[in-house]
């Protein structure tokens, strides 16, 4: 398609209006369950013109909910980080290590969130109230390292001869090679793993409050569904989403730094 | 006098998938004199950067053993310079943070404003003066390798080891750095070898010029001593008719005898070594 002026635009709110335009039509015909936009709109405008408000436990402002999803997904993605960069590192650097736990890795990076959710219950159940938080981490954490882990892993083997060349001639000890040419080197495949690493950690955000039953955008979304409140099972979808977008946006900004740097 | 570096029966074996170990250096002999500079000419692939990879303590030795000033080489170290043909600059650092980086590694006692003397004095010297603190990237590649010879000499080592430092630049910039590295070399009083090939950079910059024959198995095929009085200058030596009669000593190895091994090489296998186990972290470099 030729460009033209405010292609950019128009394009996309086209795309939204196709789309409006479907569901209207499904929930009109043969999904009579399906609210239609408009009722959606209606039913969830108290959530969306008061975003922060707090009328109880599971009745409050969406963007309340989204911060209490925010705040658990921040607290798993960083254990995430912390646990699986090193552990990135040591595949990198050891053919020994790899091959004692890369076939471990390969079997557990593709099990669901709600697979690992119950066992993460089970983990913390010693912590009686709280155990739906650790449990909720847990899995953020276990689900959303493996890209961060692999990311780095692929970026380790990738640095160049050349500057490790340079560090052996240098004699830099283990701890400069490290910190001055092994990380450096690294960080973009760092960010890429980063990032992936973010995406997969909100995806299970939702999950878990699913059912752990915690306050969040997840949680809000189940109650409601068992509420027979449908319309507010979309707005949440899409404020999931909308979230989704923002945060993967942000963090290719920050990966982009780094790879021109 | 003694030898200030010495190479004796000097050999380099891959093994091959198919068994047979592929000899790319054998029984390389030479001996380089304190202050001396030299030159490895052959064609490409002959082995001389392997050669020179191996006194640079990157590539492991099969056969033979080097000395370097009385004692032998086991691995890497700043005791020799390296400049490598693409600067190897570390591009997260700025030129005067490349040279910090090594300054940092050999003067850790002295002091911090001694440190960024040296590395600012080099980095003048070579003509970065104004773009220090610029990144590699915002370098062109003569600047990049500038800086590549201020680091290597700034670790103020026993010996420089040139490995076709000016392969990848234009003629223009490399005469100039010719000059930048000369100069240097005078003033520090250094002992350079250097590996490329270039017949006229060879003969402008060194006393002495060892030609390699072909690989597989190459070795030291004939040396040339180019006895131009120091300090040099490219004028006087085109003008110079001997300049010509080297210059076609040279070409006249590489296209004609290069092919054919001097009959004191016997092509005998040098006996197999067994690949060393090496250590966690040092296992990362050779990945």
């Amino acid at each position: 398609m030729n460009k033209f002026k405010l292609d950019w635009l128009i394009l996309p709110l086209l795309g939204i209006a196709v789309i409006l335009g479907l569901w209207a039509l499904f929930s009109a015909t043969w999904a009579k369950d399906l609210p239609s936009p408009l009722k959606t709109w209606e039913s969830s405008k108290p959530y969306i013109v008061e975003p922060f408000a707090k009328r109880g436990e599971m009745d409050q402002g969406i963007l309340r909910f989204t911060w209490y999803s925010l705040t658990l997904v921040a607290q798993g993605y960083a254990l995430a980080l912390i646990i699986g960069t090193p552990i990135g590192f040591f595949l990198g650097l050891s053919k020994g290590f790899t091959k004692t736990f890369d076939p471990i890795i390969q079997i557990l990076r593709p099990v669901s969130p709600l697979a690992w959710l119950p066992l993460g219950l089970v983990l913390f159940l010693g912590t009686g109230k709280e155990a739906g938080t650790y449990g909720a981490l847990f899995t953020i954490a276990i689900c959303a390292m493996w890209p961060t882990v692999l990311n780095t892993a692929v970026g380790v083997r990738a640095v160049p001869q050349d500057y490790l060349n340079v560090g052996r001639v240098l004699k830099l000890s283990r701890w400069k090679t490290l910190t001055k040419i092994l990380i450096p080197a690294t960080l973009p495949y760092m960010f890429t793993g980063f990032r992936l690493s973010l995406g997969i950690a909100w995806l299970v955000i939702v999950a878990a409050e699913m059912l752990t039953g915690r306050p969040g955008v997840g949680g809000f979304l189940w109650q409601e569904y068992n509420a027979l409140i449908y319309e507010h099972i979309i707005l949440s979808i899409i404020v999931i989403g909308l979230v989704g977008f923002v945060l993967d946006r942000l963090m290719s900004l920050l990966e982009q730094r780094f790879k021109t740097a | 006098m003694k030898p200030f570096l010495e190479i004796s029966q000097l050999g380099k074996t891959y093994p091959t998938p198919s068994g047979k170990p592929a000899v790319i250096v054998e029984q390389f002999d030479l001996k380089i004199r304190k202050g001396e500079f030299v030159t490895l000419i052959g064609h490409s692939g002959c082995g001389k950067s392997t050669v020179l990879s191996m006194i640079a303590g990157l590539t492991d030795v099969t056969s033979g053993g080097i000395i370097l000033s009385g004692r032998e080489v086991v691995g890497s170290g700043p005791d020799r310079g390296v400049v490598f043909q693409a600067p190897c600059l570390l591009p997260w650092f700025t030129a005067f943070e490349n040279v910090m980086l090594g300054i940092d590694q050999v003067y850790y006692t002295a002091a911090r404003e001694e440190r960024r003397q040296i590395a600012e004095y080099y980095l003048t010297v070579v003509g970065l003066a104004d773009a220090m603190h610029k990144r590699p990237a915002e370098l062109s590649q003569g600047m990049r390798q500038r800086c590549g010879i201020a680091r290597a000499f700034a670790l103020s080592p026993k010996m420089l080891l040139l490995d076709e430092p000016f392969g990848m630049l234009d003629s223009l910039t490399r005469y100039e750095l010719q000059e930048v590295l000369l100069d240097l070399w005078q003033k520090d009083q250094k002992t350079a070898l250097m590996v490329t090939h270039d017949v006229d950079e060879a003969l402008f910059l060194s006393d002495r010029v060892v030609m390699m024959t072909n690989g597989p198995a190459a070795t030291v095929g004939e040396i040339l001593e180019i006895k131009f009085p120091r300090p040099r200058s490219r004028k006087q030596l085109l003008e110079d008719p001997f300049y010509y009669e080297l210059r076609a000593q040279l070409i006249g190895f590489l296209e004609e005898r290069s092919h054919h091994r001097p009959v004191h090489a016997a092509a005998t296998p040098p006996p197999a070594v067994p690949p060393r186990r090496r250590n966690f972290l040092s296992s990362l470099v050779h990945a």
